[in-house]
């Protein structure tokens, strides 16, 4: 075996090189190639409210450009506009749709490092393929006939063999075979971890190395369509197809554009009835400040802003779709084990029975573990340290192993004492066994049994499993010395997260197999709403149509080949990376940390995009108003000297209310790309107590600030030579 | 007795807030009742088997619609054909046939609810045509509107349903059940408050002074209940409202105030019972209110205080407050009835007027339709708040995705697009531009934009009340006009059809506490945001080139 990866090189690999607080003007520059070669307006076209910005700042630059011909710009209105007024407007109105692109482009940007680091790993190997694979007769391959082809010519349903040190040639599922996976360079995570045929861990991703050992592999994707492929069209963006709420909204705003036409395209006829007619550049300028340009600019970086969050988090989303879809989750399906308590149990008590001591049963039950290598042993040693129990230096005795049939474990002393430990009815057994062999009596043991019984009982029902004590001494004499309480431990901090999802309207429901008692009192600690006790997957499945059927939209993580039904019919389904091929194919995200938890990360990532549109698409409309206050006044102050009343900002001239508003248009693109990158702030709290915060700053901010701005971009444009 | 007029006005108001406080929730509670009972009355059961329809069979949106669309033209060929003919039929007082264009006019007008009147009625329709085609139709284009606002209302209370109701139910129901009993109450009272009803025709007589006088006659309280109560409009008499034999006084003034707000301001609750919630019906009718309440005050100052002589263009018996109140609730419901000239309000005081119609008719705006335009700005309303809040919006647990916003973006854009581009057009287009100046606009200047604008904003908003300098008996005016009412009418309708079907078919999302909630002050608030700056602001550049340039020069 080979060690082939150093953490370093690891870490060189992980997927998130970009920090992702930091938004810098290099960051900008660098976008910069990428905002011009998006002024095609074949690409435009797929945004409508910039693309009509774009026809208007090229029909405003040939009009600049024509001016000197047709005897410069003339009156608009009434007023006197400066020579250079055209070429103003021009100018800023290609910057407004750059800046736009400039949006779309750094948000982009993000992904594209992530994703040529992603392609290092898809460089082709070559496999080993084995030929008319026989899985009952050959299962290892061993002496099957193989040849080594590339790994790109590699098609479903081929056989490799990896052996340690090689690449894995492509996804699959690992049919023979056990070894230890370095997938760092799709996780980021150094440690690497095992992957075996058979049950939930067989899935094995193409390009990442074996470390040790040799496996047969079944390959599971078609050339080109492989997960890492996935990944990068994913962090690339490449893939990102519009959501549903995206769409919608892109309508809502197309028409609110559309209206805006209108309004100007008849407004000349009417204002010819007072010779007030505009001017075409100032008819342009009035329809850019009066559609929902600031959200139409970032509403693109927004939703490849929050793809990118996901990614960081190292959770892939397979479509968009699924991270709405996660904002909008009002059940939340979790695994007790792993998302709700640690894998294992862990002791918390010694409850001694009778006339047995704390010390007593501390002691044996630390002993009959101190080999015990199970997390469950562990932490009775870890218990019983704690109580003061000293480690002796030198495990005295024969181990006696834990088996399936005995359900007991323990030790066997050389003096012929012996001390055990297991569940209540194997221990029975044992001590029962030992007194008819020692030939002792057997009185007092109804009363003995009685207060066992109530012992064992009373951890059950508290959601723990009660672990049963007994020693025999030198003599043969037999003692159950007490219960050790095992306890599912409930990860920290748990109830405040789902008290906190209660407050976001989610209900949490907790899957386990345990029986309903203890479910009920582990659900009880963790505060989750609801629970599925003694689940199948079955169960599982109904469970989440029955909800479905509600109209409930449902959330769940899996990593189990029988999960997979479950992560399909949910709304959203997060597979475990280390779960196998058809749990990934089911779902619609992984999570390549394989931390279920983070569910609810991802439910709080899906709202803060939703948030994120709302909140700008409420800016950009609130800001009409004072542009109106603008633009309108400015438009016909010359035929209309009262119209001046309307001028409350008191703006320099026609001409410098009407560039300051454009001016102001396009740079409020600039100051909200951070926002549109980072997602607006968000809390969990009711809808109405969001609603109220956010209409305070989005809305209300909204209807401010261009006041302010604008006054202030005029008070400078108003330096400008006849403005 | 004299009392000041502010005085008079302020007392008018609170009876009317007090009356319509205490009657929109019994008459919300019956509207419910009559649309959603089970049992059919034996004489509407009579006049589905005339009709040859199953009163028990559901339509789906397409089938409604379709039903509209026969329904409304037949009665425009009715209408146009009663005109045509009005020389030969009996009691027409010596009217002859109405020329085309001007006949096409007036048959869509009173189709749409809309009932402009680009004639004179005195001098221009008979009693046959008054009573068997305009008084007809300002039932049952009531009627139809009802029917629309109840197809949504059922939409949004369904699960998974491909039906919403069957079109021909609705609309006998709310003739026979609402329309025709509550006129014909409403009738008697006009009566006996002094409105004439006789088939007198005209009467000359001789006055005290020698002179002559022709006074007129005809079954003016019949029609006027009804063009009150189904938010109609279309006067008797040129002088509608302002006509002592239409609306002899205070009484009967605030009376036909009452009828003209009463089932709009009724809607709400009528929704709020269907959709097992009344709290959200009080909030759509929070919104109305305020919205009416607040373009009846700033009317209010712009008249009583305004530069112009504040009495001008109004009654003497009425004043200046009850002229206002009539004005705006006018203008608000899609009545477009007048006590009062609009067009001699002062600049901002007109204004006011097209700003209620510019809102597209939602404060209460008219039976029906005014509900229905209120909840499509409703709907893009959840939309922005909900994605402010985290969700995929929804509204009474329908989902609002892609389909649900483009139908509501498309009634949004109707009637701007009807307006504005009716008024551009009329300076626009070489031939019309010379005969909309010099015949239709009696002021010219700014003051004739707004004629002109005002004319048309009442054609797409289906109100009806005119800015009275215009002479909109035109070929161009006439024909425009009844295209900007049929299109102002017909397609929103088919857009909130659609809609309602698309929440119909959708399942119910149970309410959480993530859940946006709709019935609250924060929602109300958001609401009358979005109305002022969806709808009413979209105006704002062509009322500068109106009233606004007018009123503050």
């Amino acid at each position: 075996m080979t060690t082939l990866e150093t953490p370093d090189r690891a870490q060189e690999l992980a997927p998130t090189p970009s920090k992702k607080t930091a938004f810098s003007a290099a960051q900008l520059v660098e976008a910069l190639p990428g905002a011009l070669r998006k002024l095609d307006p074949r690409l435009m076209w797929r945004n409508p409210v910039m693309f009509l910005v774009e026809v208007g700042a090229a029909y405003t630059t040939v009009l600049a450009v024509a001016e000197p011909f047709t005897g410069g710009p003339g009156e608009s209105g009434g007023s006197v506009v400066p020579g250079s007024f055209t070429w103003a407007i021009a100018a800023w109105l290609w910057l407004t749709v750059v800046f736009a692109n400039l949006a779309e482009s750094v948000a982009e940007g993000r992904g594209k490092a992530q994703a040529e680091t992603l392609r290092k790993t898809r460089t082709s190997t070559s496999a080993v393929r084995v030929l008319d694979y026989d899985a009952s007769g050959d299962p290892d391959a061993s002496t099957s006939a193989t040849d080594e082809i590339s790994s790109a010519d590699l098609t479903l349903g081929d056989t490799v063999v990896v052996v340690a040190g090689e690449l894995v040639p492509g996804d699959g599922d690992i049919v023979w075979g056990i070894a230890s996976v370095d997938e760092s360079a799709i996780t980021g995570e150094s440690a690497p971890v095992i992957r075996e045929s058979g049950g939930d861990r067989s899935a094995v991703t193409g390009g990442t190395r074996v470390l040790s050992d040799r496996i047969v592999v079944r390959i599971t994707s078609k050339p080109g369509e492989t997960f890492v492929d996935r990944m990068i069209s994913l962090v690339e963006g490449a893939a990102r197809q519009k959501t549903p709420n995206e769409i919608a909204l892109n309508i809502l705003l197309a028409s609110l554009s559309i209206v805006f036409v209108v309004v100007v395209l008849t407004l000349n006829p009417i204002a010819s009835l007072s010779d007030a007619a505009a001017s075409i550049p100032v008819l342009i300028a009035l329809l850019v400040c009066l559609i929902p340009t600031t959200i139409g600019a970032l509403l693109s970086a927004i939703g490849i802003a929050g793809m990118d969050r996901l990614v960081q988090r190292n959770v892939l989303a397979m479509s968009g779709r699924a991270v709405e879809a996660a904002g909008d989750v009002t059940t939340l399906l979790l695994d007790k084990t792993g998302t709700i308590t640690y894998g294992n149990r862990r002791a918390s008590e010694f409850l001694p029975l009778g006339s047995a001591t704390e010390a007593e049963l501390t002691e044996a039950a630390a002993t009959s573990s101190l080999a015990d290598p199970t997390p469950e042993g562990r932490s009775i040693v870890d218990l019983a340290v704690e109580n003061g129990f000293a480690v002796p230096s030198a495990p005295a005795g024969a181990v006696v192993p834990f088996t399936a049939q005995t359900r007991m474990s323990g030790v066997d002393f050389a003096d012929g004492s012996a001390v055990r430990k297991g569940a209540g009815t194997a221990l029975a057994a044992w001590v029962a066994a030992a007194r008819e062999q020692s030939a002792a009596s057997l009185a007092g043991t109804a009363a003995e049994r009685d207060a066992l019984d109530r012992l064992v009982t009373g951890v059950s029902n508290a959601g723990g499993t009660p672990l049963v004590v007994a020693t025999r001494s030198v003599d043969g004499a037999t003692r159950i010395l007490g219960v050790v309480h095992l306890k599912d431990v409930v990860k920290d901090g748990l109830a405040e997260r789902f008290a906190e999802l209660r407050l976001m309207g989610i209900r949490t429901v907790m899957i386990t197999g345990d029986n309903p008692l203890t479910a009920r009192a582990i659900a009880a600690e963790a505060g989750v709403d609801d629970f599925l006790a003694e689940a199948t997957p079955e169960d599982k499945l109904a469970l989440i149509r029955k909800e479905q059927e509600g109209g409930n939209l449902v959330a769940m993580t899996g990593d189990g080949t029988n999960d997979a039904p479950a992560l399909a019919q949910a709304d959203v389904g997060v597979a475990m990376n280390t779960g196998t091929s058809a749990a990934k194919e089911a779902g619609n995200m992984v999570d390549l940390d394989s931390d279920p938890t983070k569910l609810i990360d991802i439910v709080r990532i899906g709202k803060q995009l939703l948030i994120t549109r709302g909140a700008l698409t409420t800016f950009s409309i609130a800001n009409d108003v004072a542009k109106y206050f603008a633009i309108i006044p400015a438009m016909f102050a010359g035929i209309f000297p009262g119209l001046g009343l309307l001028n409350i900002m008191q703006l320099h001239s026609p001409a410098s209310a009407i560039l300051s508003a454009i001016v102001f248009n396009a740079l409020v693109i600039v100051a909200l790309i951070p926002l549109a990158l980072r997602g607006v702030k968000y809390r969990a709290a009711s809808a109405s107590s969001i609603l109220s915060r956010n209409l305070l700053i989005y809305g209300l901010g909204g209807i401010v600030a261009p006041f302010v701005g604008i006054k202030l971009i005029d008070l400078i444009v108003s330096f400008l030579p006849g403005f | 007795m004299t009392m000041p007029d502010s005085v008079a006005g302020l007392l008018q108001i609170m009876t009317v807030l007090v009356v319509l406080v205490a009657l929109h929730r019994p008459m919300g509670a019956y509207l419910a009742w009559v649309y959603s009972a089970r049992r059919d009355w034996r004489l509407e059961r009579g006049f589905y088997r005339v009709i040859g329809v199953d009163p028990s069979r559901e339509q789906s949106s397409g089938a409604y619609l379709r039903g509209i669309l026969v329904f409304s033209t037949v009665g425009i060929a009715f209408v146009f054909a009663l005109q045509k003919l009005q020389a030969l039929l009996p009691y027409s007082l010596g009217f002859g046939s109405i020329p085309n264009a001007l006949s096409f006019n007036t048959a869509v007008s009173f189709v749409t609810n809309t009932n402009w009147q680009s004639y004179s009625p005195d001098v221009t329709m008979g009693y046959a045509v008054q009573l068997g085609g305009l008084v007809v139709q300002n039932f049952v284009s009531a009627a139809v509107g009802m029917a629309v606002a109840v197809a949504l209302i059922r939409g949004l209370a369904r699960v998974r349903s491909g039906t919403l109701g069957n079109f021909w139910v609705d609309l006998t129901r709310g003739l026979a059940r609402v329309l025709v009993p509550m006129a014909v109450v409403a009738a008697v009272v006009l009566l006996a408050g002094g409105v004439i009803q006789n088939f007198g025709g005209f009467e000359h007589v001789t006055t005290l002074t020698g002179g002559s006088a022709v006074i007129p006659g005809g079954p003016v309280a019949s029609q006027e209940a009804i063009k009150m109560l189904g938010t109609n409009g279309g006067g008797f008499f040129n002088a509608n409202s302002a006509h002592p034999f239409e609306n002899p006084n205070a009484f009967t003034n605030l009376f036909e105030i009452v009828l003209m707000l009463i089932i709009p301001f009724s809607m709400p609750r009528l929704f709020g019972r269907l959709v097992g919630d009344t709290r959200q019906g009080t909030a759509i009718a929070a919104v109305m209110a305020t919205i009416f309440a607040a373009s009846l005050t700033a009317m209010t100052i712009f008249e009583t205080h305004g530069a112009t002589g504040a009495m001008e263009g109004k009654e003497t018996r009425f004043g200046v407050w009850s002229s206002t109140l009539f004005a705006t609730a006018t203008t608000s419901t899609s009545t477009g009835a007048v006590n009062s000239a609009h067009d001699s309000y002062s600049a901002l005081g007109g204004m006011m007027a097209l700003l209620d119609m510019m809102f597209g008719e939602i404060s209460p705006g008219g039976v029906g339709s005014g509900l229905y335009g209120m909840l499509v700005l409703a709907i893009i309303t959840v939309f922005i708040a909900g994605l402010l809040v985290g969700r995929t919006p929804e509204y009474l647990g329908k989902k609002i995705g892609p389909r649900q916003i483009t139908l509501a973006s498309l009634y949004i854009l109707v009637t701007p697009t009807l307006a504005l581009a009716g008024t551009a057009l009329s300076f626009a287009l070489p031939g019309v531009r010379d005969s909309v100046i010099s015949t239709s606009i009696f002021n010219p200047g700014l003051h004739g934009v707004t004629e002109v604008l005002y004319a048309y904003t009442s054609a797409a908003n289906n109100n009806g009340s005119a800015f009275a300098g215009l002479t909109a008996n035109t070929d161009w005016m006439n024909i425009s006009l009844a295209v900007v009412m049929l299109l102002g009418r017909f397609v929103p309708i088919a857009f909130v059809l659609a809609l309602a079907s698309s929440f119909a078919a959708q399942d119910k999302v149970p309410a959480t506490a993530g859940t946006l909630p709709t019935h609250r002050p924060q929602f109300v608030g958001l609401l009358l945001g979005v109305s002022i700056v969806v709808t009413a602001l979209t105006y704002f550049p062509v009322l500068a080139l109106g009233p606004l340039a007018e009123g503050l020069n």
